[in-house]
């Protein structure tokens, strides 16, 4: 109401000035003030860019002359990438072992945990101790215990009970399970948190309910906790596809992609475009594509899982 | 927040009925079940750091040759840490990175607090249109701005400068966190209205309220921000590793992948261990804080 008072022509001042004041009374210019920060950060380091990577991905740019527009020749030249069928198929693997994997542990530990009475803190505590150690060093310290040789971390231990040497991060086969058993350990934790904050909201009614009916235990967990959980599970799960399909620090530091390229991201060919042959139109296409991918993917999940997701 | 964790705290009942766990056919089971995950946790979470620690002070051979011994060479170099410190330089990379996590953490929680305080109080007509834009970078993938902020952090548009080897190229892009303002935004639309009205009609500006109500009344809410923050930006690797080539103005977790080729093995490992200590020594003395922030934020997503 206010700014439509400022815009009325000047044939009536009075209205005009009352309106600005009372605006300004109303806290107008301070709303501006205040929300400045947030407008300008936002701009320049998160709209800008996100506007600036689709349009990046129509031209072709140097830094040194100005970006002509060139279509779609960065798709064509990125989907021509002999390197990209692979790519894909290892990222896929890598979200689809991660699923596996990471799914049901933290699911059964939080399940697990929210039944205990006072040592809860410790279990808690000790699940997520692996998430607050920062990645790199997670990943160079893996890196130590997948060592090939008879003599690594693992493979003692695994010559205790009489498998191996395994040469993990050597073998096209085993890097990419390494990788996956890595990031599993790294961000299950936080996952669990998540898990157990959501029952901790599940009401105690529900459960003695299902007992006056003669529900056991396992049917308690699958016909309560579990159904009620399923919102948070469905959005964890949907989270988890998108981080893992971006991901970057593993193959990076464990692998360099190797060997042979079986542990090559769509993430790393991205990086390669961009930060070591300077490649920004490509690397932006192929930015945008895995986007598009990720978008299709969220929607035909939300579509899928709609008859689950209502509350 | 506090609801929740009060709900927690008084132990409602949860799947097993109090007459279930006296019957010792659900009891023992139990029990036993709680003692093997206790020890797989203790094995998974504590492990890799018991051992990272027995490393850091061991002699390559030991390492290597036997990596459960119990210092097998008979040597243990508690010197390999100062070592690492001043040989490997990781105390200044450990400098740096507490500079990056204290600047980000402050340009953060400005912009998280101010954002907020338009959305959630001063409510402004354009406010709803600005939560939206906001809100709406949450559903964009990471990966499709990457290029493109490191190219704007390479020549700031009208400013027309390099943000290269400044940590303003790492504080500022932090601080754009729309999932954080909404974490705040929800706090502060749980404080009571009738604060803001009595603070009005008692003369006071939106500053002045912003100032005396909305920040003190903001404690817990900006610790939680600061914590997770503070963590997120000790953690960051891709994002620094652009930013700052200079090697003297690294973050530890850039400079550690890059001191792999030229140090020895039992260095490397003690410069791991320094690396550490300071996020396990935060979420040790911060935990209850911690779960609690990370659970919310769960909630927040679902």
């Amino acid at each position: 109401m206010t700014t439509g008072t400022l815009l009325t022509p000047s044939t009536a001042p009075a209205p005009r000035r009352r309106g600005l004041r009372s605006w300004y009374r109303r806290g107008g210019l301070a709303s501006i003030f205040f929300a400045l920060p947030v407008i300008l950060v936002f701009a320049y380091f998160s709209w800008g860019p996100i506007a600036r990577g689709l349009t990046m991905s129509w031209q072709k740019t140097n830094l040194v002359d100005p970006a002509s527009w060139v279509g779609w020749a960065n798709f064509e030249y990125v989907l021509q990438n002999p390197l990209l069928g692979q790519a894909a198929l290892n990222t896929v693997w890598f979200v689809v072992l991660g699923l596996l994997i990471g799914f049901p542990l933290p699911l059964f530990l939080a399940v697990f945990i929210s039944e205990l009475r006072g040592t809860k803190p410790i279990y808690s505590v000790l699940s997520y101790l692996p998430v607050v150690i920062p990645p790199v060093v997670a990943i160079l310290l893996w890196k130590v215990f997948y060592d090939a040789s008879p003599t690594g971390v693992f493979n003692t231990i695994l010559g205790w009970v009489g498998i191996g040497p395994l040469p993990f991060l050597n073998s096209p086969t085993m890097a990419m399970p390494s990788l996956v058993l890595e990031s599993t350990w790294a961000s299950a934790g936080s996952t669990v948190i998540i898990y157990l904050a959501a029952m901790a909201s599940v009401r105690g009614e529900l459960y003695e309910a299902a007992e006056l009916d003669g529900a056991g235990i396992w049917r308690k967990i699958w016909s309560i906790t579990l159904p009620q959980l399923r919102g948070v599970i469905l959005i964890v799960l949907l989270l988890q596809i998108i981080g893992t399909t971006q991901v970057f620090a593993e193959p990076f530091l464990f692998t360099g992609g190797g060997p042979n390229n079986a542990t090559t991201t769509i993430l790393l060919l991205i990086f390669n475009y961009a930060f070591v042959f300077g490649d920004y139109g490509a690397a932006s296409a192929l930015s945008a594509l895995l986007a598009a991918v990720l978008a299709v993917v969220s929607i035909v999940y939300f579509w899928a899982t709609r008859r689950w997701s209502d509350a | 927040m506090s609801r929740r964790a009060a709900r927690v705290d008084d132990a409602e009942r949860g799947i097993v009925s109090d007459f279930d766990r006296r019957r010792p056919g659900v009891r023992v089971p139990l029990t036993l079940a709680q003692g093997l995950i206790l020890v797989g946790l203790v094995i998974a979470g504590l492990g890799p750091l018991l051992w990272l620690a027995k490393a850091a002070v061991s002699t390559t051979q030991d390492i290597i040759r036997d990596p459960f011994g119990f210092f097998p060479s008979g040597q243990i170099l508690l010197e390999n840490l100062p070592i690492a410190w001043e040989k490997a330089r990781i105390g200044m990379f450990l400098g740096n990175t507490a500079i990056i996590a204290i600047g980000s953490t402050i340009t953060t929680l400005v912009v998280c607090l101010t954002a907020a305080y338009v959305l959630s109080v001063l409510r402004p007509k354009w406010g709803p249109l600005l939560n939206g834009a906001i809100m709406a970078t949450l559903f964009i993938p990471g990966v499709i701005a990457l290029v493109p902020l490191y190219l704007t952090v390479l020549d700031l548009p009208i400013f027309g400068v390099s943000l290269i080897n400044n940590y303003l190229g790492i504080w500022l892009p932090a601080s754009a966190n729309a999932f954080l303002i909404l974490v705040v935004k929800r706090f502060f639309d749980a404080i009571p209205r009738e604060l803001f009205e009595a603070a009005r009609i008692d003369g006071a500006g939106p500053l002045r309220v912003f100032l005396l109500i909305v920040l003190p009344l903001s404690r817990p809410i900006v610790g939680v921000v600061a914590l997770l923050t503070f963590m997120a930006s000790w953690k960051d690797f891709l994002w620094p590793l652009l930013v700052l080539p200079n090697p003297t103005l690294q973050p530890i977790s850039v400079a550690l992948s890059k001191i792999a080729d030229t140090t020895p093995l039992n260095i490397q490992i003690a410069a791991l261990l320094l690396a550490l200590l300071v996020p396990v020594a935060l979420f040790v003395v911060f935990q209850r804080q911690f779960l609690a922030g990370v659970g919310m934020a769960g909630g927040t997503k679902g």
